[in-house]
């Protein structure tokens, strides 16, 4: 991911992480690449689709964009790419703070199985996932991938 | 008490906020650990998000109220809600009509929540018992009985600057007869765990059997204040009063007046709240109301984040059953 990313830093990105495995993700790699600035942290919960039949978490963590997001190019940054509507929701939170010049979402798994028209713009690794699998980024030390049967 | 049960669905849900009674501990602070999240919205470009769009709210206040009900409409609007607020004296029921033709009126049009304060013990409860299973109703004072969404932002306001509350001595002094925000603190602090919990107050101003509720009674400040991390002091309900019950303002002012002198008794680091309105100079003096301990006005803000935890909690899953 880090020699994807590495052509984008020229624009002074701000990365954002969705909580949790996008929080580790992201300080991870802005570790490895060295970017100084620090990350913005993005919890979706308020912005769920579904919050009308599953209700709420009851422990949603923050929100914090550490600087302002007008004219910024924003990486966005989650573990697994799946139905989508995640990043529906983050791009909706974002957007709550202000208007930003560009979003890239990168993330670690793309699978199959999109609700909505989102793609990746870096991906690690692809993975061919039956419908009633699913995989997640276990962590923050290590950081690990997890592949089981949904419950 | 059947309140417990109508408040939880089946399944364990809270779909009414009527009363703190019955509700567990995890209930507690699973809402205080949510508000926590609403905290800070003044920072976003758009101090909104989308929980409740599309969702009707109505504020059915019987009884004049400023804190709760402005809190109330805000945190419906940041969470997209429509609000619609009654006033009691443009509405029906000053030329007769009853609570509950009201209120079948009102969800003919097709609202989704009611937050009712009323002036009789037990009219949110009443309501809670008449409407459809997607309706909730939100407790905000209902006579002498309870209060609590207060409680819940006064245990937040606690929170904040007294996190332990197996460690903490709290005091509630004052007007406890007539007040629903004691009787909806005590409930939540024993809960919650706090192993000391007082009122002082005159005699003809403490319920009977003040005792059974889990708190320790005092008619003096001297002692009642030895030591507390935190003071709470209700404002004297005379509009509720009937007879003489104190000898008069200044001398209810000389022994349970909060003053600065009175205040040594506390910790030196304790904490002063108040739900409002206060009286100056009647139960409060000016100096500690406006003084380095008091948090009366955090208060009014945090009743923002903790009503919208309290709405976000019972519109959750609302559209359960219709998705099932």
């Amino acid at each position: 991911m880090g020699s994807q990313l590495r052509p984008m830093l020229s624009s002074d990105p701000l990365f954002v992480g969705i909580h949790t495995g996008g929080v580790w993700l992201a300080q991870r790699l802005c570790q490895q690449l060295n970017v100084a600035t620090s990350i913005g942290t993005i919890d979706i919960s308020f912005y769920r689709d579904d919050f009308s039949r599953v209700g709420i978490h009851p422990q949603v963590k923050a929100s914090h964009l550490p600087e302002p997001i007008d004219d910024r190019h924003i990486i966005l940054v989650d573990d697994v790419l799946h139905t989508g509507r995640t990043i529906r929701a983050a791009l909706n939170e974002i957007f709550a703070y202000g208007r930003p010049r560009r979003v890239s979402l990168a993330v670690l798994v793309e699978r199959g199985g999109r609700e909505l028209p989102i793609q990746p713009d870096v991906v690690a690794t692809h993975m061919e996932l039956d419908p009633g699998e699913h995989v997640k980024l276990l962590g923050p030390e290590p950081l690990t991938l997890q592949r089981m049967e949904r419950r | 008490m059947s309140q417990r049960d109508i408040q939880i669905d089946e399944a364990g849900n809270l779909v009414h906020f009527l009363t703190l009674e019955g509700l567990s501990r995890p209930t507690l602070v699973g809402i205080l650990d949510l508000a926590e999240s609403f905290v800070g919205f003044e920072a976003r470009e758009i101090k909104k998000v989308p929980l409740l769009r599309g969702k009707t709210v109505v504020n059915l206040f019987f009884e004049p109220s400023t804190r709760t009900r402005t809190t109330f409409e805000i945190a419906a609007k940041r969470l997209s809600a429509d609000v619609i607020n009654m006033n009691p004296a443009r509405m029906s029921t000053s030329k007769g009509e009853t609570v509950l033709d009201t209120v079948r009126n009102l969800e003919a049009m097709h609202t989704d929540m009611f937050v009712v304060r009323h002036e009789f013990s037990g009219t949110a409860y009443l309501i809670a018992c008449h409407v459809p299973p997607h309706i909730r109703i939100i407790n905000a004072g209902d006579g002498r009985h309870a209060h609590p969404t207060q409680a819940m932002l006064d245990m937040f306001t606690i929170r904040q600057h007294k996190p332990d509350f197996a460690n903490l001595s709290v005091a509630i002094v004052g007007d406890i007869l007539h007040s629903r925000v004691a009787r909806s603190q005590i409930h939540a602090l024993n809960t919650l765990g706090v192993p000391d919990i007082r009122v002082i107050a005159p005699m003809t101003l403490l319920p009977t059997e003040v005792e059974r509720l889990g708190v320790r009674a005092y008619t003096d400040m001297a002692s009642g204040l030895d030591d507390v991390d935190v003071i709470v002091m209700l404002r004297l309900q005379m509009e509720r009063m009937r007879g003489q019950l104190i000898p008069s303002e200044q001398a209810f002012f000389r022994c349970y007046g909060l003053t600065e002198d009175k205040l040594q008794q506390a910790k030196t680091d304790a904490v002063v709240m108040h739900p409002g309105p206060i009286n100056r100079g009647l139960e409060i003096a000016s100096s500690v109301a406006d003084g380095p301990q008091s948090l009366i006005l955090p208060q009014v803000t945090n009743g923002i984040a903790v009503r919208m935890a309290i709405m976000a909690q019972l519109m959750g899953g609302a559209g359960r059953k219709e998705a099932a």
